[in-house]
């Protein structure tokens, strides 16, 4: 038996109504309809979920974890970005 | 989906209000009524509109700050509003709207955006008082709208917040510093509240009796408060912020009122909420103008983009070949 043949998804649950849906796993099917009841029965056995979305893996494009210091580094250096930056008299400090 | 198609419009109708009345969010796929879509079309997009318009404003100042950490920190606000932009015309477009038609009603004036954007900044006090009345107003509303029934609108929300939360907090150093500065700086300070204090009033909209959409919008939890509760909430908040400045608001009917456990505040010039929401504000021509120009001048980078694209991809196809 091989899988050879078979696509790879990825597979994103949605746990409740108003939440992202978030990643949760992977696994191979034929199409997209197939890899629906796939994760039906693989991943919301237990009503883990009110929507599923699968998606190709090969349509995911992903950044690269050796290339993050120059793709993040320039958000080190701005901690204004913050609310705790600002030092506001206690009276206001709420805000 | 097959069980949607086997319900009668008026037991769809009915499922979906259950949902809201239950507290459940409304997701893309869901059905739902023609009007809750183009209420939600409508709102979220002039959200977005408002976000972007007021880059300008703002964006004014960048160059001429008074310090770099002071251009520092307004280059990164006015980079947020782009991004906030951004999450609320995806948010829109879930619900099957392009964007090339929300910014096509944005540029012929059918989109309306936050009024307040028509009011110029003058002076670099301007900037302060933005963040912390214009800001901090959008943040009343906005705070309110995390609990909206739409899904990708409350989720939206829910980063704008948290990402907005320093933008009042600069506004409000700005005018601290200006507040304990010379008689001239504090004169410039006050002159920005006077100026801003009425239209950030504005921007919670109409009087809930006059408001076209309020009435529906509650209902289908859109907006969960009023604009007069939203309204009340940000003056009660904001006349203890102006006494620390050792500011005032420029409203004599301003005053406590233990009675109902609420400031009470003189009436809204309506009459110029009406003019600058139709076009007619001090900068409206020009805010719209700015918009397409940027608009026309950037189409050479779409241009740009989509030609390495062509470029990339018959490479591509000939090293396949």
């Amino acid at each position: 038996m091989t899988q050879d043949n078979l696509h790879l998804f990825e597979v994103f649950i949605r746990s409740k109504r108003g939440l992202d849906h978030k990643h949760v796993g992977s696994l191979h099917a034929e199409d997209p309809a197939q890899a629906l009841e796939y994760a039906r029965d693989v991943y919301t056995r237990r009503s883990e979920g009110v929507s599923i979305w699968v998606v190709n893996s090969s349509d995911i494009h992903a950044s690269q974890e050796d290339d993050s210091e120059s793709f993040y580094d320039p958000m080190d250096d701005k901690p204004y970005r913050h609310a705790t930056h600002y030092v506001l008299p206690d009276a206001v400090n709420n805000m | 989906m097959s069980d949607s198609k086997a319900m009668t419009e008026a037991e769809l109708i009915e499922r979906f209000q259950s949902r809201i009345d239950d507290e459940q969010k409304i997701e893309p796929k869901d059905w739902m009524p023609e009007g809750y879509r183009k209420n939600l079309i409508r709102q979220i997009s002039q959200h977005a509109h408002s976000e972007v318009i007021g880059m300008q404003p703002e964006g004014n100042w960048i160059t001429r700050a008074p310090t770099l950490r002071r251009k520092a920190i307004l280059l990164a606000k006015v980079q947020d509003e782009g991004g906030h932009g951004l999450y609320l015309y995806s948010a829109a477009e879930t619900l099957g709207v392009s964007r090339e038609e929300l910014i096509a009603a944005l540029q012929s004036g059918e989109a309306k955006y936050a009024s307040i954007f028509n009011y110029p900044t003058l002076t670099w006090a301007d900037i302060g008082a933005i963040g912390w009345l214009v800001d901090g107003a959008a943040i009343v509303n906005q705070v309110s709208l995390q609990r909206t029934s739409y899904g990708p609108y409350a989720r939206g929300m829910v980063r704008i917040c948290k990402e907005e939360s320093f933008h009042q907090r600069q506004g409000y150093e700005i005018m601290l510093a200006l507040s304990r500065g010379n008689e001239a700086q504090r004169a410039m300070a006050q002159d920005s509240i006077n100026r801003f204090w009425w239209p950030s009033l504005m921007m919670f909209g109409p009087h809930d009796a006059e408001s076209a959409h309020s009435g529906q919008s509650m209902k289908w939890k859109i907006k969960r408060q009023s604009n007069d509760e939203l309204r009340q909430k940000f003056v009660d908040q904001t006349v203890k912020q102006v006494e620390v400045l050792d500011m005032t608001l420029p409203d004599p009917d301003l005053k406590w009122n233990e009675g109902r456990g609420h400031y009470d505040f003189g009436e809204i010039d309506w009459e110029e909420f009406k003019r600058s929401m139709s076009g007619g504000g001090p900068c409206s021509r020009q805010r719209v103008a700015h918009h397409v120009k940027a608009h026309e001048e950037g189409a050479w980078v779409r241009e740009a983009l989509r030609a390495y694209q062509k470029k990339q991809k018959s490479q591509a196809d000939k090293a396949a070949a």
